[in-house]
């Protein structure tokens, strides 16, 4: 794949502290994220992969007592600078979670909920939305006939389809995915692998997962964390064919994680 | 020895099973019996005409829609006080000590016999010179029924998962966005229950407007006029030494119950269908 030739970075993180309950999560995090690809995180249970999703959102907000130090500049935007507003950062970038949490609500009324409360009135235009969304994933022709049905109806893969449609709706620019696969059957997982490929020339996907194989299948470019430190980041082809730290190598024959 | 033992507890759960619904059944049927015979038609389309209190022609229609507008009136205003309260002790105060002690205020609060509420209420009247009217008789209920459906409202919004929020929030959401569109939506069912409940509580209620409604055989037609309510008019007419009266408490007794029943019947439907978008 032509995948990372010098693509412009969207996101860089520089020198990200995370403490978190007096230990250091992330022990000073710089990286480089490539603007429309996909860049899977990978690391051992506990590595501080999802810690680091967390900051790019700033879902770490919620948690009490969090210190967060560093810079992760969105374009031209620090997403830790104490005045960003929060609301236009979480719409200029998505999450999804690991196990699906659709709102308790009708299948349309989830990925209309995005726009609506980023000010999005019109009917005809969230009618668009929810059809262009639902057919990104893969869903409208499983849906479409029941969009006013509660969303907690459909199987645990198609509410993660839709957890991802729900994100697109708002138009984001990037996607942090939280092995968003794991509480999935294979053939689920698959769907959304291949819808995350089809979409990927028009966000900048972040991809934290366990599964080397999947890594290998969907990433352009890797990170991998180990005990809260950045050991090795790079062209997936590149780290998953020579990886330079021993520790990544170790990881990749699966000697530790 | 544990089969006797099993065979021992489980003769003690069907017998207060038996106690709780063979008591309820009692209550009706007494109701019911004494009360049918008196149940016509006029006692619930006249309002007393006179000579009704010596058994002559008349109904209760007075004391039904008396009921109904100060348990209606009551219940809207303790929601508009409940409900941001629950929301606000929720998503502001969290875990808070100073949550805690409202809770823990708000237990009390509901412990506290409504005859109380109604003597408290009644004392700001004297003090202003107010008269008994409809608008107390519904401020009266309302101080009783608000810490009752603020706890109830808290404790369904508490089940509420956290994962529910945490996908509000990840979505823009505001704190204020999350708790309106996600976390009461979440709770809906929960929260009918308790106002229905809490209705349910209001319009069966004699001691705390004993002394701030009134009581008149006409409709009010305003908020300070003195209103009828059913406990009021069950309560007068048992006190009659006529049995033709004491029949219609029985049968106004009857009127009550069955606004209850339609009440509860009314929140089950409703319950169930805001259930299906419940997230489990
Ligand atoms: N709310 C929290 N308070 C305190 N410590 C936390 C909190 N959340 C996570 N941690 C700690 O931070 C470290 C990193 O957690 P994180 O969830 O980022 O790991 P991860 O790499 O995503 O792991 P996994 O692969 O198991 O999901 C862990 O040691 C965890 O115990
Ligand atoms: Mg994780």
């Amino acid at each position: 794949m032509d995948a990372t030739e010098s693509v412009a970075p969207e996101i860089r993180v520089r020198d990200l502290h995370v403490i978190l309950e007096k230990r250091e999560i992330l022990k000073g995090i710089s990286v480089e994220i490539p603007k429309n690809r996909i860049t899977a995180i990978i690391g051992p249970s506990g590595c501080g992969k999802s810690t680091l999703l967390r900051c790019i959102n700033r879902m770490i907000d919620l948690v009490e007592g969090a210190s967060v130090t560093g810079e992760v500049l969105i374009g031209n935007v620090d997403a830790l600078s104490p005045g960003i507003e929060l609301t236009e950062l979480r719409r200029r970038v998505g999450m999804i979670s690991q196990t699906p949490n659709p709102l308790p609500m009708s299948i349309f009324d989830n990925i209309a909920f995005g726009p609506r409360i980023h000010g999005e009135r019109d009917s005809k235009t969230l009618d668009a939305t929810v059809s262009r969304c639902l057919k990104t994933v893969g869903l409208w022709n499983e849906v479409h006939e029941r969009l006013y049905d509660p969303a907690a109806k459909l199987s645990i893969g198609q509410q993660q389809r839709l957890c991802l449609a729900r994100a697109l709706a708002m138009e984001p620019e990037v996607l942090l995915c939280d092995e968003i696969t794991s509480a999935l059957d294979p053939i689920s997982a698959k769907h959304i692998e291949s819808e995350l490929l089809a979409i990927k020339n028009e966000y900048t996907i972040i991809f934290v997962t366990h599964i080397l194989r999947q890594a290998r299948r969907i990433a352009d470019h890797v990170i991998f964390l180990y005990l809260g430190e950045l050991v090795e980041s790079g062209p997936a082809a590149e780290i998953f064919s020579s990886p330079k730290d021993p520790r990544t190598k170790e990881y990749l024959e699966g000697v530790f994680g | 020895m544990r089969r006797i033992e099993e065979a021992v507890f489980k003769a003690l759960m069907v017998i207060s099973l038996f106690i709780v619904l063979g008591s309820l059944l009692a209550v009706i049927l007494v109701v019911v019996i004494r009360g049918a015979p008196a149940l016509t038609l006029s006692m619930v389309t006249q309002v007393p005409q006179g000579g009704f209190y010596l058994g002559k022609e008349g109904g209760i229609l007075n004391a039904i829609i008396g009921s109904l507008y100060v348990a209606t009136g009551a219940t809207l205003i303790a929601i508009v006080i409940a409900l941001p309260f629950a929301w606000y002790l929720n998503q502001y105060a969290g875990k808070s000590r100073f949550a805690d002690i409202f809770r823990a205020i708000l237990d009390i609060a509901t412990g506290v016999p409504s005859l109380l509420y109604g003597a408290f209420a009644f004392s700001i009247m004297l003090a202003i010179g107010a008269k008994t009217s409809l608008l107390w008789g519904i401020l009266t209920i309302a101080l009783f029924i608000t810490p009752l459906l603020a706890r109830s409202f808290d404790e369904v919004i508490q089940t509420v998962p956290f994962k529910l929020k945490e996908a509000s929030f990840a979505l823009g959401a505001t704190r204020l966005e999350t708790v309106l569109y996600v976390v009461s939506r979440q709770a809906l069912p929960g929260i009918l229950t308790g106002i229905l409940l809490a209705f349910g509580r209001g319009i069966g209620d004699a001691a705390s407007i004993l002394f701030t409604a009134g009581y008149t055989d006409s409709i009010p037609t305003s908020l300070g006029d003195p209103v009828a309510t059913l406990p009021l008019a069950i309560f007068f007419q048992l006190g009659s030494p006529i049995p033709a009266v004491q029949a219609r408490a029985y049968a106004s007794g009857i009127i009550l119950l069955a606004i209850v029943l339609i009440l509860s019947v009314v929140s089950r439907v409703l319950t169930k269908r805001y259930m299906k978008y419940v997230i489990k």
